[in-house]
């Protein structure tokens, strides 16, 4: 299983599936990113975490660890 | 009419609420919670009331600020959602309005940032977004004050009008919502029922609480689930996004799914990079720092202190050469004077008789004549000296524009003109001493605290703060706190009433109760002056001590972030780090004033209230004491209440190595203002040799460091103390703060005094030695063992 966690930056990937629960999944769902959405990894933070990533036409920045609950190819 | 404002953070909400209200509002908080409330009047229609809920991205119920705003919206029933959307950004804040458009509430949205999409191009078929929505749309600059008059046209009809239309789901979904609004009891208005029962299918935990039969909605879930094979509440979202998605090409000419390089995003490149955004980052700290607190900021708190509330200043500084030369002049010829006259000494007249040592005989002196002269001239030119002048010097308002500071015309407004107050009674000790000379000191912060002020709200305006917490999060997160905590820290070290206050960016509720009960732990302002005094009195200067006390407040701060993280109260992690960095934008200058002017205001109010009371306090201890005919004035500051005091729990401070009562007063008197510290101990450590030097001899080195570090680290002035009582939200968590701070200056003075003297020989070993060992054992076993409450979360 393909992580946002294991994207390159500059990379484009689209999201299929959400794994996780609680909060957590469900605030990663409301800033977008839900099943088939389109994300581009713009950039890695200079000490390695969190990362930035570029959907529907805005900037978010999510943790590694939190990246990994987002199933993508 | 009530006008609730809705909308995502940085969509230009708090802009537009200031052009609609202007000065007619009022900052106040949540019924029960640290959420901010603002309430307004519009400045063309005093009958229409604005509310400005907190900036939301959903209705979910995991977020305090998301809960406050919809129970507020379901709860209250405002006329008018006003929904502001960013234009530049319509798929995702859209996603809000679909949510919003289920409370049965008329709603008016407004597309924000209509001068940027001018400006890039790009244009948005409002015509098509009213009829995908079924809501009135007006296009708005904010920023510009463009479109508002539409808007506020707009609002009585909307209000007047029907409700949105609600997003109707696909056929997996909108049969479940069918049944669920059938199913729930009557005692759900009608308006809210779509609402309720689109929730419910979310699993939401907290729609049930203030309604009772509530439907199992179990099956209709299940029908859900086994249609779209994800959770119900992940359906019901990807069904608003899906619809989102699918209608942005007949709205805007913005094609999302393409990434373009925008001038904001090549600020990003450079100010984000790898290698460039930590030199940039510590560059733009020194600068905000440098300006702040060393630069203007000094020059402004100096005008604040020896201006207004010292003896007065000038209008312009062009006069001050002039006085400066005056008094020059001045003091020579007093200084002449006064050689003169000793120069003449007897010998007025001529010639005098002076007793001659080696013959033993009387003899006539002759004065040299030329000498006589002179002096007689200059004791001349004296006396013009000081008819210009006068007896007191030059006159400060003979250069200039003088306005005379607020002791000085309180001065002659109570001894002279009405009042006539007598100088040595307690109605003018309480107001000049007590009243002016405290508040003053506090008040005297402002003009540095609204500089600083200023330059965080332009970094916050601008978007840079989000970058902050991007670049930092990985370093702060180790230590228990969030990269937006750096904020917070680095005020803290000029002052800690607002640092406390900053900790509001902070949307972890964990990270920021924590920030709030560590951030104090960074010297202040206001104690560099002790630290100056102990550095100079008892280490005789070494460059060593002022940089030791940073270090010993981070590595505070660092140390109980990972200490307090371990403990159930700060444990789980409930607010994933998943935030916007919002495209960079120049704020206008209204709005970088207004939330300056905000924070300072906040400060004032608070210094002359609960500070009022506390200066009379401290004064009071400190002037008066128990004489033989009872409550008296006292002349020596040893015979007061407050040393009274200091004696009574000088002995807490015993293991620390300065249980005396002085030193115990000193740090009560802190409690008011931390540079109070040095002035107490001026007064109360007298000897004939000056107080520096009974100071110098009352502390050894380790007893010393140890009040030092007691003193830094343990519970801030009354002001910051009050500003963590505000930002806890309870009385309970405040009081765990202030004792935790006390804790822990009392525990690293304890570990200072006894082992550090123990080694130089200051101390002997005893019992408090054990305790200091036994203490210091249990911090570190605190600090390494492993974190049950992680393992448990992610497990």
């Amino acid at each position: 299983m393909k992580t946002l966690r294991d994207v390159k930056s500059g990379e484009t990937v689209t999201v299929v599936k959400l794994h996780g629960e609680g909060g957590i999944k469900r605030r990663i769902m409301d800033m977008g990113i839900t099943k088939g959405c389109t994300v581009f990894v713009r950039k890695v933070a200079p000490f390695g975490d969190p990362v930035e990533v570029t959907l529907r036409g805005y900037e978010l920045t999510l943790r590694k660890e939190d990246a990994q609950m987002i199933e993508v190819q | 009419m009530r006008v609730a404002l809705a909308g995502n953070p940085n969509s230009g909400k708090t802009t537009l609420f200031n052009q609609l209200t202007g000065s007619n509002q009022h900052v106040g908080n949540f019924p029960g919670v640290t959420v901010e409330k603002k309430v307004g009047t519009l400045k063309s229609d005093k009958s229409v009331e604005v509310v400005d809920l907190p900036g939301i991205y959903s209705l979910s119920p995991y977020s305090l600020e998301e809960v406050v705003a919809r129970n507020y919206l379901a709860q209250e029933h405002p006329n008018v959602i006003l929904n502001i959307v960013d234009g530049t950004n319509l798929e995702r804040n859209l996603y809000l309005t679909t949510q919003l458009a289920e409370l049965g509430i008329p709603m008016l949205v407004a597309v924000n940032m209509a001068d940027i999409l001018t400006k890039q191009g790009e244009t948005i078929n409002a015509a098509a977004l009213e009829s995908a929505l079924g809501v009135t749309v007006v296009q708005i600059s904010a920023l510009k004050g463009e479109g508002l008059t539409d808007l506020i046209a707009a609002l009585p009809q909307v209000a007047a009008g029907a409700s949105p239309r609600p997003l109707c789901f696909t056929p997996d979904i909108e049969p479940q919502v069918a049944e669920v609004t059938a199913k729930l009891p009557a005692s759900v208005d009608e308006h809210l029922r779509r609402f309720y029962a689109v929730k419910l299918l979310e699993g939401d935990q907290r729609i049930g609480e203030d309604v009772e039969g509530l439907p199992d909605v179990t099956a209709n879930k299940e029908a859900i689930e086994a249609a779209c094979d994800d959770t119900s509440e992940s359906a019901i979202i990807n069904e608003r996004y899906n619809y989102l998605t699918r209608i942005m090409p007949s709205i805007t000419s913005k094609d999302s799914t393409k990434v373009k390089e925008s001038i904001s995003d090549r600020i990003d490149r450079i100010v984000t990079n790898r290698i460039l955004a930590l030199p940039i980052f510590i560059v733009t700290m020194m600068l905000v720092y440098f300006v702040s607190v060393s630069s203007v900021g000094a020059v402004a708190t100096d005008w604040a202190n020896d201006g207004v509330f010292g003896d007065g200043w000038y209008l312009d500084a062009s006069p001050i050469v002039g006085l400066d030369g005056a008094q020059a002049d001045f003091d020579e010829a007093q200084g002449a004077y006064d050689d003169a006259v000793a120069a003449l000494g007897a010998g007025i007249g001529g010639s005098y008789e002076a007793y001659d040592d080696e013959t033993g005989e009387n003899s006539v002196v002759e004065v040299d004549q030329a000498l006589y002269d002179e002096s007689v001239a200059v004791v001349a030119a004296y006396g013009e000296t000081s008819d210009s002048y006068g007896e007191a010097g030059p006159d400060p308002a003979d250069f200039g524009i003088w306005v005379p500071g607020i002791p000085p015309l309180l001065d002659a407004l109570l001894l002279e003109d009405g009042a006539n107050l007598d100088p040595d009674g307690w109605l003018y000790g309480l107001i000049m001493d007590g009243i002016v000379a405290g508040v003053g000191a506090m008040l005297g912060f402002l003009p540095q605290m609204f500089i600083l002020f200023l330059m965080l709200a332009f970094l916050e305006l601008c978007g840079y703060t989000s970058r902050v917490a991007f670049i930092l999060d990985r370093i702060f997160r180790r230590f228990g706190l969030s990269g937006k905590s750096f904020i917070p820290m680095l005020i803290s070290s000029g002052c800690g009433v607002p640092g406390v206050m900053a900790s509001r960016t902070i949307d972890n509720e964990h990270d920021r109760r924590m920030t709030v009960m560590t951030t104090t732990f960074i010297p202040c302002g206001a104690k560099l002056p002790f630290i100056a005094l102990i550095a100079s009195a008892i280490f005789g200067g070494v460059w060593w001590v002022a940089p030791s006390a940073y270090f010993l407040g981070i590595a505070a701060v660092l140390i109980s972030g990972i200490i307090l993280k371990k403990t159930r109260f700060f444990a789980g992690d409930t607010t994933p780090f998943v935030m916007e960095l919002p495209a960079y934008h120049l704020p206008s200058v209204g709005s970088i004033l207004r939330s300056a002017g905000e924070r300072c205001l906040a400060f004032a109010k608070k210094a002359v209230t609960v500070l009022l009371l506390a200066a009379i306090l401290i004064w009071f201890l400190s002037t008066y004491g128990i004489g033989a005919s009872g409550l008296v004035a006292v002349e020596n500051s040893d015979e007061s209440l407050l040393a009274a005091l200091g004696g009574a729990i000088a002995w807490l401070f015993a293991p620390l190595g300065w249980g005396t009562w002085e030193a115990t007063a000193a740090s009560i008197s802190g409690l008011m203002a931390k540079e109070q510290i040095v002035s107490t101990m001026a007064i109360l450590y007298d000897s004939p040799d000056g107080w520096f030097s009974a100071v110098q001899g009352a502390f050894g080195l380790a007893a010393g460091y140890s009040f030092l570090a007691f003193n830094l680290l343990c519970v801030p002035c009354f002001a910051a103390m009050s500003a963590i009582w505000r930002e806890m939200g309870s009385v309970k968590w405040a009081a765990a703060a202030w004792g935790y701070e006390c804790l822990t200056a009392w525990m690293v003075a304890l570990w200072v005094y006894q082992l550090v003297g123990l080694a130089l020989g200051e101390c002997v070993f005893g019992l408090w030695t054990i305790v200091a060992i036994a203490s210091l054992g249990a911090v570190i076993y605190l600090l390494v063992r492993p974190n049950k409450h992680k393992q448990a979360a992610s497990r």
